[in-house]
């Protein structure tokens, strides 16, 4: 696997994760952002044919992650589950009881549609809207209407929910789409952590910093 | 419909264009079938419209009071229906002739498959006509989206004599519950305009549901008929193969026959030439500056249509007509696939009734029911293909033994080579094949859910109606295996943590049971994709119009491109909306339309080859089409400054120009082809030296560019252009993944697994919506062998690449000689090439421009 990069926000280092994650040193905690559990079940249930091993394999990842790092905390920016409860969410229950010790934090998501019981039930603190940790605030939509939330006093911003990407170009007219990390000044985006999922492209500015998920390798970019 | 005139003798033993009929034919043939009460009957009605029949038709009743099946070759306008409709209606007839006209509610005896619901109302008008005046009590009935639910429940109860039906529509049909039943008195499945349909998706849905519908009979009493019709294409065999294959398989050892209806129509070419041929030709402009040239033509005739290669010039030419001739105000019309539905509905019941003098269109005319009116065809630019000029030209002239007349407008000199090469052709009849499609995955995927959506099925009965048809005759049980396996548990799964829902198995019978299910699958049969389409808006409000998705996913926002003649730079996409915003940018891109996309045939490349060696023989001028007599000019200059290659021959020409070293070589293979091979050479070539390209391609050749030498010498030519290991460089140099995605977004259409929407579900699917590409990229990543997925590679290669054809021009490249030249400035041939890799970069009015200075240089030195 290819090395994380250090990325340092008021004097905080993130570790970017080429596995579609960050590591907050300090904190010793492992952020993920739209998981889209239970994503493959729900179009199966559906009588469409999407091979499930790549829910398995985000499983899978977010475990391995979460060992890499020797995480002691898991901080989810929204989007956990897909839509609705199946089997596959019954797998991650199972999973999740063998981390008894570990916390879940969630700030809920536009798709976190179950029952608040289920979240009790899978050990999971739900934050309805967002999460403020020392100066930093996360929350699953960077909210349009509380533009003046980014403000160069107020805490720094992690978001997901969009799933951004990034258009690279290669030789002659070809281009291909990737997902990415978007560091803005005040500003950042996750990407989506599950691999069954579209990118939305995003345009950075002059001074932030994407990193390009490219097969398994980050590659860092600034315009 | 008309058939034969009075004037013709009837029983004189002629065809009717007067060639004699061989010695005894008239007594072999249908000695028996002319001694019924039927033929009588029949042939009372036509004297009675001072008509007699003509002798296809006769071949073609006789074969079928034999009970015989086949196919009926014939052009449009000279009664092909009837060969097969009142085959049908003698035998009736003459299972009683005394009582005939008192059998009511016969149940299904005809089942009538056309490719185009436009032709449906017509053609039931002439069988009703026909059944009134007879007195035979039979109903016609049409099925297709259309039909009310009312007239579908009607005709559930009593099924019509007649139906009329697309092969989405009768799968639908194969989707309800006891559908067996309906096909118990059928006597002939007959297929409209077979050329249409094979070759495409749309052809192996009309195998299956023959394969079906034969297999159901196969209890009851006597198989069905299978009648194909179809105009003149190269494989006529194969296309007879195809459609008869299900029949052949119940009843081996059954020929059909052909029946060829020996009418050829003549077809008169003309051009349209500019008054000086350009030497250095480019493709785009000077169509438009001939334009006056045509309103004499249009003037002269009753109705004028006047065919376009692209949407986007259509509109260009509709604007320059009004221009050239302001009199044409209220009588000129435009019909392209993006103009609204009534829009063109509205146009063509004008054109029928001969109230529009001339119609600017696109292929949007090119099937369809005839126009009687039209009494002038135009043909604008490359018609890429013969078959499909000859449609066009068929669009006139509709009177019996009536000239089809059609005028070639070149938009550029260098095409006169074309109308030369497409006149060779059409009196060679080197009319093009239609290749049926095979193993389409995803259509036989689609078809055992609507199987499972009506009664179910048994895998192993279905499986030899399956291999019945000509599409799936070679799946092997492996690969039938993989697709139960697929539909019944989705693919990989993780067993006790799967929801996978779809099939059920009950008493051995596979079936779905969930009417959200049916009820989905029913709303997406069907196997045409259309390319999506997006409504285009300003970012501050207002409607623009719309546009492709696929021309939309290369922008990126801030690229500029036209649009209903105006400049829009594109801001993003949201909701399936384009975003733009007003540009007053100069540079912009023209959208690209699928007519531009489709290459030069291979037939009329070889045409081309062989007229283009013509051009400078100078032996036997008298005998030169005037084409070639006006592009002496053009060929001198050519076999000056480099060659005029003979029809044996490769040229290959390297200039060294300003803008680096060039390496043009012209198979006449058309686009596609060009594209892979520039890919494979310029691969081949980097393995001498590193060296990289930029490549720019037409329909004649295509061009390698380079900032330093390339290494192509009489040394390694023939190896450069060697068809060994070209599979393997095919996967090396051409981005086939890339291909590969964008022919998955058909497939997972066309398979299941990606739902366009219907009305009143969007929202409630949204859970449910994955992108193609997305799923490409899952199943790439976890499934790789998906069925579905090697199906996408292998459309790739079978279309994209064309690679039978890359083949065979490799071939036949080894056989002939390479002509090597070093010209020192750019030639005839390779200016048309340059300019389009110029126009990727430029505006139309700096290319322009660009281009006369360019021509003024070259005329210069």
């Amino acid at each position: 696997m290819n090395n994380p990069l250090p990325y340092i926000i008021n004097d905080q280092t993130f570790w970017v994760s080429p596995e579609r994650c960050l590591y907050w040193e300090e904190q010793r905690t492992l952020i993920v952002s739209d998981l889209h559990l239970g994503k493959s079940g729900h179009f199966r249930k559906e009588g469409i044919a999407v091979p499930q091993s790549v829910y398995k394999a985000d499983l899978q990842r977010l475990i391995a992650q979460l060992y890499d790092f020797k995480a002691e905390k898991l901080l989810i920016v929204g989007d956990m589950t897909h839509s609705r409860s199946n089997k596959e969410l019954e797998l991650f229950l199972k999973w999740r009881n063998d981390f008894p010790g570990l916390p879940f934090e969630l700030v809920r998501g536009n798709h976190d549609i179950l029952e608040d019981q289920w979240y009790r039930d899978a050990g999971i603190t739900l934050h309805e809207k967002q999460l403020q940790i020392g100066s930093f605030l996360f929350r699953h939509e960077k909210d349009p209407e509380h533009v003046n939330d980014v403000t160069e006093n107020g805490p720094y911003i992690f978001s997901g929910h969009v799933h951004p990407g990034i258009r690279l170009r290669g030789q002659g007219k070809q281009s291909l789409r990737f997902p990415c990390f978007y560091f803005g000044a005040l500003h950042a985006i996750l990407p989506a952590f599950s691999r069954f999922t579209g990118t939305y492209l995003v345009e950075p500015k002059k001074g932030e910093v994407v990193y390009a998920l490219v097969e398994n390798e980050l590659m860092r970019m600034q315009p | 419909m008309p058939v034969n005139k009075q004037e013709t003798n009837r029983f004189s033993g002629q065809y009717p264009n007067g060639i004699p009929l061989p010695i005894g034919y008239l007594r072999n043939m249908g000695a028996a079938m002319e001694h019924t009460g039927g033929y009588k009957v029949i042939c009372d009605w036509l004297a009675a419209k001072q008509l007699s029949p003509f002798s296809f038709q006769k071949q073609a009743w006789q074969a079928i009071s034999g009970h015989k099946s086949g196919l009926v070759n014939a052009p449009t306008g000279c009664g092909k229906t009837f060969s097969v409709f009142l085959g049908a209606l003698i035998n009736f007839i003459n299972e009683d002739p005394e009582q005939y006209q008192l059998r009511k509610h016969n149940g299904l005896r005809l089942l009538w498959i056309t490719p185009l619901r436009a032709l449906a109302t017509d053609i039931a008008r002439a069988m009703e006509e026909v059944l009134t005046e007879t007195g035979i009590p039979w109903k016609v009935g049409i099925r297709n989206g259309d039909t009310s639910t009312a007239d579908r429940t009607k005709q559930k109860k009593h099924m019509p004599e007649v139906l009329i039906i697309t092969p989405e529509s009768l799968h639908l049909l194969l989707a309800q519950k006891g559908y067996a039943t309906l096909f118990d008195p059928l006597q002939i499945i007959a297929v409209d305009e077979w050329h249409e349909l094979l070759g495409s998706k749309r052809g192996v849905q009309t195998e299956l549901a023959i394969a079906t519908i034969l297999h159901t009979s196969l209890q009851t009493k006597q198989l069905p008929m299978v009648w194909g019709i179809s105009a003149t294409i190269g494989n006529m065999d194969e296309a007879m193969e195809v459609l008869l294959s299900p029949l052949h398989a119940l009843k081996p050892g059954q020929a059909g026959s052909i029946i060829k209806a020996n009418m050829q129509k003549v077809t008169e070419v003309e051009s349209i030439f500019p008054d000086e041929i350009e030497k250095y030709p480019w493709a785009g402009h000077l169509g438009i500056k001939l334009a006056h040239k045509l309103i004499p033509v249009i003037q002269q005739s009753k109705t004028t249509l006047i065919f376009i290669n692209t949407r986007g010039m259509s509109e260009t030419w509709y604007q320059t007509l009004l221009d050239v001739c302001p009199d044409l105000a209220g009588s000129i019309a435009l019909h392209h696939g993006s103009i609204d539905r009534d829009l063109r509905t509205w146009i063509e019941e004008n054109l029928h009734a001969g109230k529009l003098k001339a119609v600017v269109c696109t292929a949007s005319l090119d099937l369809g029911v005839d126009f009687r009116p039209v009494e002038t065809v135009i043909q604008v630019g490359s018609p890429k293909g013969v078959a499909r000029f000859l449609q066009r030209a068929g669009r006139s002239g509709h009177q019996h033994n009536a000239v089809s007349k059609i005028w070639f407008l070149p938009t550029h000199s260098l095409e006169l080579v074309e109308a030369a090469s497409l006149k060779t052709a059409i009196k060679e009849e080197m009319i093009e094949s239609r290749i049926p499609m095979t193993r389409c995955y995803d259509v036989l995927l689609q078809f055992m859910d609507t199987l499972a959506i009506s009664d179910g099925f048994d895998p192993a009965t279905l499986y030899p109606v399956i291999r019945s048809t000509f599409c799936y005759q070679d799946i092997t049980e492996d690969e039938w295996g993989h697709l139960i396996h697929f539909i019944v548990s989705g693919g990989d799964a993780l067993q006790q943590y799967d929801d996978y829902k779809k099939i059920e198995i009950d008493d051995g019978l596979y079936r779905i049971r969930s009417r959200k299910l049916a009820m989905r699958h029913r709303m997406h049969i069907g196997t045409i994709v259309s390319d999506a389409m997006l409504k285009v808006r300003m970012i501050t409000g207002g409607y623009v119009g719309m546009i492709e998705e696929y021309f939309i996913s290369r922008l990126t926002p801030g690229d500029v491109f036209t649009l209903a003649g105006r400049n829009h730079e594109f801001v993003m996409i949201k909701d399936m909306t384009v975003l733009v915003r007003k540009s007053s940018a100069k540079k912009s891109i023209v959208p690209s339309w699928n007519g531009g996309r489709m290459p030069l045939s291979a037939n009329l490349g070889k045409v081309l080859r062989k007229e283009l060696a013509k051009g400078i023989s100078g032996k036997g001028k008298k005998i030169l089409e005037p084409e070639l007599v006006a592009l002496e000019p053009l060929f001198k200059l050519q076999q000056e400054l480099s060659h005029l290659p003979k029809e044996n021959e490769l040229l290959i020409e390297q200039i060294e120009t300003k803008d680096g070293f060039h390496l043009f070589v012209y198979p006449f293979e058309g686009r596609l082809v060009h594209e892979a091979m520039a890919a494979i050479l310029a691969w081949r070539i980097s393995r001498i030296r590193p060296i990289s390209f930029s490549f720019a391609m037409n329909d004649y050749g295509f061009e390698l560019l380079s900032d330093q030498p390339i290494p192509v010498d009489d040394t390694n030519v023939y190896e450069l252009f060697s068809p060994d290991d070209l599979f393997a460089d095919i996967q090396r140099s051409v981005n086939s993944t890339e291909m590969a995605r964008r022919k998955f977004r058909d497939i997972a259409v066309i398979g299941g697994l990606v739902f366009p929407g219907y009305p009143g579900e969007h929202k409630k699917a949204r859970h449910l919506q994955a992108s193609a590409s997305l799923l490409f990229n899952v199943f790439n990543e976890y499934e790789p062998g998906n069925l579905l997925l090697r199906q996408a590679y292998q459309e790739v290669l079978d279309q994209q690449m064309e690679e039978v054809r890359l083949r065979d021009m490799l071939e036949r490249i080894q056989r002939s000689k390479i002509v090597l030249t070093f010209p020192t400035q750019l030639t005839p041939f390779c200016f048309p090439v340059k300019v389009d890799s110029m126009r990727e970069d430029l505006s139309s009015e700096k290319l322009e421009d660009r281009v006369k200075k360019m021509q003024l240089e070259l005329s210069r030195s």
